[in-house]
C-alpha cells in the first residue's frame, strides 16, 4: 500500500454463531458449529439432498423496530445490525442534524454482497404472479438491489463521501474492506464502514449450487463443513454479515480510539480462467498473496498466520493449500473458518478478516471444526481439536469467488 | 358505508403498519409528509391497503392531491 496506515477500530457481525462478534468468536475459538437442518419444508419439496445449511442464529426481525425491517431485504437487516455493532464499538454516536461524529463528507461505506437481495426478488415475482401489479411493493427494487445495504447504511450514519458495493461471489467481503482502504489510501475518506453481508439461504440458490455440484449432501449438520479434511463433499450454504470500521490511523490516534490492528496490505486478482473453476496452477491467488504480502513491505516469512478461504470443496481446498505453501510456505499456523460458520458467500470475507484480527488481538487461532484427518495432499500446519496459543503479529485473510475473484487482506497488531 | 370516524381510525390502522406511525396519531389535520413523514413509496403502500380496505378506487392524480389526512377521509367517504 501507500503510505498511508489504515487502522480497524470497530467490529460488528451476525452470523450463524451468534448476533454479534463475541459470541461468533467464543462460537469459533470453541468450534461450536452453525450449521442445522433446513426445516421448512422445501428440502422435501424439491427432493433436495443438500438437507443442511447455516442460518443466522438470531433473527434479524427480531432486533430491528418492525417497520424498519419491513423496508429492508434480510441481507440488508443483517448489514445493517452488524453495522450499528460496528459504529458503536468504535465509540462513535449515532449522527443527530446537529451533531456528527464524522464529517459526513469524509465518511464512506463499502458493503459487498455476492447476490443482494434475492429473498425480495422472488417474494415478489410470487404477489406479481398470484396477485397481479396491486400487491407488489414500491419497495421491491430499492430493497432487492445490490447497493441497497451500503446506501441504507450510509443514510444511517450520514456517509457522503461515496457508497460502493463490490459484487464478486464469495469474495465480496473482502474486497468490502480492500474498496475502503483504497477510499483512505487515495484521500476520499477518513473513516469507512466497510465489509459485506448475505441471506440467500432459498431453494432456487441451493438447487443451483446443488447443480453446480458445489454443496455437501452430507446430512450430518454437525459434521458436514470439513474444510481440509479427507472426507469433505462440499461447502454448506451459510448467510451473515460483518462490518469493520476502518479508519485512517491519525484520525483514529487523535481521538484515542481502541485499535483492533492494521489493515497493512491487501491484494486483489483475477483468473482469466473459468466461471467457477480456480486455476489449476493457482496463479491468481498466489499472486492476491504475494501482492498483499508486499504492499505492507512484508516478506513472506513475517506472516505467521493465515485464516484461510477454504469452503470444503474437494478441488478448492487443495487448490489454496497449495497456493499458501507457494506464496507464504509451510511455516504459517493456517485455520479454515467454514468448519463452524459454514459459507457466508458475501460475508464470508468480512466476518473471517474480523476472527483474523482478534486472533492476533488475543494470540489465539481457532481450530478448524471436523478437521479430524488432514488430507496428504495438504502439506500446512492446520490446526484441529483445540484452538492453538499462538503469538502472531501479522496474518493474511484469503477470499476466493466464482469468476475468479481472488482477494487476500494482510493484518498486523497495531 | 363507512361513517367519517370508521374511516379515520381504519386509516390510523393502516399508517400504523406500513409507517409505524402510532394510529393515535393519525388526525384530520395532519398531513402525511410533512407531519407523519411518510415517503412517497410508504403512500403508494397506504393507498393499496386502503383501497382493499374501504373498496375504492384511488388513481395517482388522485393520491398526488391527499394531502392531509383528512383530505383521504374525504375523498373515501365521498368515493367509497
Amino acid at each position: 500500500m501507500t503510505n498511508t496506515e489504515i487502522v480497524v477500530t470497530g467490529l460488528g457481525a451476525m452470523t450463524p454463531l451468534g448476533d454479534d462478534v463475541q459470541t461468533t468468536w467464543d462460537g469459533l475459538v470453541s468450534a461450536r458449529t452453525g450449521v442445522r437442518r433446513v426445516t421448512d419444508g422445501w428440502v422435501e419439496q424439491y427432493d433436495l439432498p443438500t438437507k443442511i445449511a447455516a442460518p443466522l442464529a438470531v433473527e434479524p426481525t427480531d432486533i430491528l423496530p418492525r417497520v424498519q425491517a419491513r423496508r429492508l431485504d434480510r441481507a440488508a437487516q443483517t448489514a445493517i445490525i452488524a453495522a450499528r455493532q460496528a459504529w458503536t464499538d468504535a465509540g462513535y454516536d449515532t449522527p443527530s442534524e446537529e451533531h456528527h461524529d464524522v464529517e459526513p463528507e469524509r465518511l464512506g461505506v463499502v458493503i459487498g454482497t455476492g447476490i443482494g437481495g434475492p429473498h425480495t426478488l422472488l417474494a415478489q415475482d410470487d404477489l406479481l404472479e398470484q396477485n397481479g401489479l396491486r400487491k407488489v411493493s414500491p419497495l421491491t427494487v430499492p430493497m432487492l438491489m445490490a447497493n441497497a445495504s451500503a446506501a441504507q447504511v450510509s443514510i444511517e450514519i450520514g456517509a457522503r463521501a461515496g457508497v460502493h458495493s463490490p459484487a464478486s461471489a464469495c469474495a465480496s467481503g473482502a474486497e468490502g474492506i480492500a474498496t475502503a482502504a483504497m477510499m483512505i489510501e487515495s484521500g476520499r475518506a477518513d473513516v469507512v464502514v466497510a465489509g459485506g453481508t448475505e441471506a440467500c439461504i432459498h431453494p432456487i440458490t441451493v438447487a443451483g449450487f446443488v447443480q453446480a455440484r458445489t454443496l455437501s449432501s452430507n446430512e450430518d449438520p454437525e459434521a458436514a463443513s470439513r474444510p481440509f479434511d479427507t472426507s469433505r463433499d462440499g461447502f454448506v450454504l451459510g448467510e451473515g454479515a460483518g462490518i469493520v470500521i476502518l479508519e485512517r490511523a491519525e484520525h483514529a490516534r487523535a481521538r484515542g480510539a481502541r485499535i483492533y490492528g492494521q489493515l497493512r496490505g491487501y491484494g486483489i486478482t483475477s483468473d482469466a480462467y473459468h466461471i467457477t473453476g480456480n486455476h489449476p496452477d493457482g496463479i491468481g491467488q498466489i499472486g492476491a498473496m504475494q501482492q498483499a504480502i508486499h504492499s505492507a513491505g512484508l516478506t513472506a516469512n513475517d506472516v505467521g498466520h493465515v485464516n484461510a478461504h477454504a469452503t470444503s470443496t474437494v478441488v478448492g481446498d487443495v487448490g489454496e493449500a497449495r497456493a499458501i505453501s507457494k506464496a507464504v510456505g509451510d511455516h504459517p499456523v493456517v485455520t479454515a473458518p467454514k468448519g463452524s460458520l459454514g459459507h457466508l458467500v458475501g460475508g464470508a470475507g468480512a466476518v473471517e478478516s474480523i476472527a483474523t484480527l482478534l486472533s492476533l488481538r488475543d494470540g489465539i487461532i481457532p481450530p478448524t471444526r471436523n478437521l479430524v484427518e488432514l488430507d496428504p495432499k495438504i502439506e500446512l500446519d492446520v490446526v484441529s481439536g483445540e484452538a492453538r496459543k499462538t503469538d502472531v503479529t501479522a496474518a493474511i485473510n484469503n477470499s476466493f469467488g466464482f469468476g475468479g475473484h481472488n482477494v487476500a487482506l494482510l493484518f498486523t497488531k497495531d | 358505508m363507512a361513517s367519517n370516524e370508521e374511516i379515520l381510525s381504519g386509516l390510523g390502522e393502516i399508517v400504523e403498519e406500513v409507517a409505524g406511525v402510532s394510529a393515535d396519531e393519525v388526525t384530520e389535520e395532519k398531513s402525511f409528509v410533512d407531519d407523519l413523514d411518510i415517503d412517497s413509496l410508504s403512500m403508494v403502500e397506504i393507498a393499496v391497503q386502503a383501497e382493499d380496505k374501504f373498496g375504492v378506487k384511488i388513481p395517482d392524480d388522485e393520491l398526488a392531491n391527499l394531502k392531509t389526512v383528512g383530505d383521504a377521509v374525504s375523498y373515501v367517504a365521498k368515493n367509497s
